[in-house]
């Protein structure tokens, strides 16, 4: 007489152990199947394509009807178990249907994760689950209209890719900076975006859900950042969670999931699990893969085998969207015990990852080309040693153990008439031609003379290669200073590139300039992030975490750990409200230094970074904002008193220097930017060591620029004299906007000045009005975004996660 | 005494960033990559004893930010040619929970 087996839940992990285990022995067990869903099993993984309309429902059903009959299993369907009662061992369905059992498996899945925003029950929101959810976008898609998809994960973009195949127009919501940041690094994750965004999909990162808009029916969703974007369905896409509500109920172990054991049963010997409603380990599995693999110890000790045992999963992903290939798998984290072998194809948007550890494959990201994916995670799962296909491991299995790859052999193999040089139409063997007949050996040349990579230049590696194929141990690579060691592209040549090939993210710049590392360093983030901060100020959004510390929370850090705080006094003028609202600051909060600084303001020492936005909301309060004495960017404008009260003054210095600073605070340039306005050449403001300084005549400014009085001391030079004050603020500001535009980061001004020259810099911002005019205009377009008192930002709460320690324990608490 | 405390939630700590943990036996700080690894170090540079926690954090490592002193964050060894060790705490992850070694939390811990 055969056992009862009773399983709850009718999906893949339930179909995959049956399989299994009827292969094993099939008359072991009477089998008796509840499914909460009016359906068979059918294949959820390719709910994508049917959205997409690449396939039909019938296409993916798993196991038809003739399946549960000629293995003798009582399939319940839309009954959905409600109780469990171990005692007697049997389970109860809500419509009254009971079962007895002798083994329980549970394979009750997992529920779509609902972000709990107003709104989120709203018709017209659905989740991306099942077979019902995939008709209730189909029914929408019919009408066309708009569609939000929130959430950029798997399941989020291939929804999206779905929706937009069935003619919608789809907006992606994502909350992190880049996609599916999860299963890819964010050079991979740039790329996908540029896919979807390719394919009419508008991306939104960092795009955090306020509400979700609507009476009767969605109509729209606002983001916290008070946007509103209209909507006719709303997919929720966010996650997964097990569902393990019904083990929970029966009394199981449960944590996020229901506990099992290597053995796969649950804390009662005689409840199964499998799935996603199971942790193993600690960890919930939401793919494919390791449900099979769960389904299959399952299978086994249900036949009776009691060593069968999981041990846990590598897993692999795969996006399932036509024309986008993706894979990732295992772990892609960077450490010094890991070596990353990278191979970026830029002109096809091929990214490929392989990290290693000691002779193994840990993890591996691949975009644009994912054939060897499945080859690299065999190696994986295997810990094969790959020592000896190291050096052409990247290239994929077709090279496997061949020769060592040449770099310049992918160009080599390019035929004559290949184009290197899009903008330009030059070819191959045109380049190789010209630098023969004219004896050509400088990149400089080459360009001069075939107009190759002398456009947008994204070709400059490919023309080098070319160069070092026809010249041979004769050529050498300009010799420019690289940024730093994740790439060979000097400072010159990173923010050209920005510009021209109109790269607006980190991640953009890693992958088209070809980066070597995945992430960068502390030398070029905080570079890129400025470069990127000032091509394309309405558009970029500041990354804090490529900031130095002092920039990222607007404040001085001390050598004890503690910070400065340095409140604006507008060309050195206070007043005794703001004194004493100093005053009462470093009472209030025990600030034990209060010093007068070398530019004019009051600096509050040693406080502590806890206090931060309490300090700073004081001092807002009273009107006063941020000093950014800490910044990359404009620090003071020092004056003197001016004709209002020196018996020499020739000018109103002090409103002067008011003014530049009230229209200059706040931007930001490569490195600190000092001002200076004296009312007359005796330069009590010390105008002439300053980056920028003013010296007041009787027939107008005299504008100084490029001094120092720092690491090294140098006079400033005279760029030129404006007659009245407005021309004056005009030539300084487009001076600036020049140095943001040219300056490497961390150059001064003066260093920037000797490198470009004099003439070169008063040829534009003196001489040619045209050019002044655009350039001070897009100072002032900078600037719109540039105002915003940080201070007044964290004081209201932005980045709380930065003054706050995570945890604080008492010695008690820490010796319990 | 159990062996392990918890500190806080996974998602407290922002991917290339870092939180602190305070405790008797000094600050410690607790760092995610941006592969989601997370990390514990005392948070003290061994070079001026600079808060590690303030750093700019890249690939495996943080930078000081005082002086740039490079510190690897799996070893809390110093990198390059500069020579000294930032004490690294055992650090656990259970589910969304971060847990470190209790004793490191006490006075004269190591």
């Amino acid at each position: 007489m055969p056992k009862k087996l009773v399983v709850i839940g009718n999906g893949m992990a339930a179909g995959h152990a049956l399989e299994e285990l009827f292969s094993r022995s099939p008359d072991a067990y009477e089998v008796t199947i509840f499914g909460a869903e009016p359906r068979v099993n059918y294949n959820r993984i390719m709910l994508s394509p049917v959205l997409s309309g690449e396939k039909a429902y019938e296409d993916i059903l798993i196991h038809d009807d003739a399946w549960y009959e000629a293995n003798g299993v009582t399939p319940h369907r839309g009954k959905q178990v409600v109780q469990i009662d171990r005692d007697a061992k049997h389970v109860r369905a809500a419509d009254g249907t009971t079962a007895e059992y002798d083994q329980l498996l549970i394979a009750t899945g997992s529920l779509p994760f609902i972000i709990p925003v107003p709104g989120a029950s709203l018709p017209g929101v659905v989740t991306y689950r099942d077979q019902d959810d995939v008709e209730s976008m189909l029914v929408a898609a019919r009408k066309g209209g708009r569609a939000i998809v929130i959430g950029g994960g798997l399941l989020g973009l291939e929804a999206a890719a779905g929706l937009k195949a069935q003619g919608m127009d789809v907006t992606v919501l994502h909350l992190m900076p880049t996609l599916m940041e999860r299963q890819v690094d964010p050079s991979a994750g740039y790329l996908l975006q540029r896919a979807m965004e390719e394919r009419g999909i508008a991306v939104r990162c960092r795009a955090n859900t306020h509400a979700i808009l609507g009476e009767a029916h969605v109509t729209g969703v606002k983001l916290d950042d008070g946007t509103e974007l209209p909507a006719d369905i709303v997919i929720m896409a966010v996650g997964i969670k097990p569902n393990a509500v019904l083990g929970k109920e029966a009394g199981l172990e449960t944590n996020r999931g229901i506990l099992v054991g290597d053995n796969m049963r649950t804390s009662d010997p005689n409840v199964l699990a499998v799935g996603e409603c199971v942790e193993h380990r600690g960890t919930c599995y939401g793919l494919v893969a390791p449900l099979y693999e769960m389904a299959k110890v399952v299978a086994a000790q249900l036949a009776g085998d009691a060593t069968a045992s999981y041990t846990g999963s590598v897993t692999a992903t795969k996006l399932k969207v036509t024309g986008i290939d993706l894979f990732s798998a295992g772990d892609f984290s960077e450490a010094d015990d890991r070596q990353d072998i990278v191979l970026r194809d830029v002109a096809r948007g091929i990214y490929k990852r392989v990290v290693l550890k000691g002779n193994h494959i840990v993890g591996a990201v691949l975009y644009g080309e994912t054939a060897d994916g499945s080859w690299f995670f065999d190696l994986l799962r295997k810990e094969t040693d790959v020592s000896e296909l190291r050096d052409t491991l990247i290239f994929g299995q077709s090279y496997a153990g061949g020769a060592s790859l040449d770099p310049t052999a992918a160009v080599a193999a390019l035929p004559d008439d290949a184009e290197i040089c899009g903008c330009n139409g030059v070819c191959k063997s045109k380049i190789a031609q010209t630098i023969n007949e004219k004896g050509l050996s400088t990149l400089a040349d080459v360009r001069a003379h075939t107009k190759a990579s002398a456009s947008c230049g994204t070709c400059t590696g490919l023309v080098e290669q070319v160069m070092a194929l026809t010249l041979g141990d004769k050529f050498s690579r300009a010799a420019t200073e690289p940024m730093c060691g994740c790439t060979d592209l000097g400072h010159d040549e990173v923010r050209r590139l920005i510009g021209v090939a109109e790269l607006k993210s980190i991640p953009a710049v890693m992958q088209e300039l070809g980066w070597k590392t995945s992430c960068g360093c502390a030398k070029c983030r905080p570079a890129l992030n400025y470069y990127l901060l000032c091509d394309w100020p309405e558009e970029y959004e500041d990354d804090g975490r490529s900031r130095y510390i002092n920039e990222r929370i607007h404040a001085n850090i001390q050598k004890d750990g503690t910070y400065s705080v340095v409140p604006r006094m507008w060309g050195g003028l206070t007043n005794p409200r703001e004194l004493r609202a100093i005053a009462d600051v470093a009472d209030r909060y025990n600030i034990p230094t209060v010093k007068v600084t070398g530019g004019q303001r009051i600096d509050l020492l040693g406080v502590r970074k806890e206090d931060l936005p309490a300090v700073w909301a004081d001092l807002n309060e009273a009107g006063m904002v941020s000093g950014h004495a800490y910044a990359k960017g404009l620090r003071t404008v020092k004056t003197c008193v001016g004709k209002e009260w020196c018996r020499f003054g020739t000018q109103d210095s002090t409103s002067l220097g008011v003014k530049i600073e009230r229209f200059m605070w706040g931007s930001w340039t490569p490195a600190k930017l000092k001002m200076g306005v004296s009312g007359c050449p005796r330069n009590c403001a010390e105008a002439t060591c300053k980056d920028v300084g003013v010296i007041c005549v009787d027939s107008g400014f005299e504008i100084h620029f490029a001094g120092a009085a720092g690491l090294h001391i140098k006079g400033t030079q005279l760029l030129c004299k404006t007659a009245g004050e407005d021309e004056c603020i005009e030539v300084i500001a487009a001076l600036t906007q020049l140095y943001r535009e040219q300056g490497h980061y961390l150059e001064r001004m003066y260093k920037w000045a000797d490198r470009v020259g004099l003439d070169a810099i008063r040829g534009i911002v003196v001489e040619d009005h045209d050019k002044r005019r655009a350039l001070f205009e897009r100072f002032e377009i900078s600037q719109r975004k540039a105002q915003i008192d940080p201070w007044a930002e964290r004081a209201a709460g932005r980045d709380a996660h930065e003054f706050k320690p995570m945890a604080n324990f008492t010695l008690a608490e820490a010796a319990e | 005494m159990s062996d392990w405390i918890d500190v806080g939630a996974v998602e407290d700590v922002p991917a290339l960033g870092s939180r602190i943990v305070q405790a008797p036996g000094g600050n410690i700080a607790v760092f995610k990559a941006a592969d989601g690894t997370l990390f514990a170090l005392r948070d003290r540079c061994p070079h001026k004893g600079g808060p590690l926690s303030q750093g700019i954090v890249h690939g495996h490592s943080v930078t000081c930010p005082l002086h740039n002193w490079v510190i690897s964050l799996e070893s809390g060894e110093a990198q390059g040619a500069d020579q000294g060790c930032a004490h690294k705490i055992p650090l656990r992850v259970n589910g969304a929970r971060i847990l470190l070694a209790a004793s490191a939390l006490l006075p004269n811990a190591a």
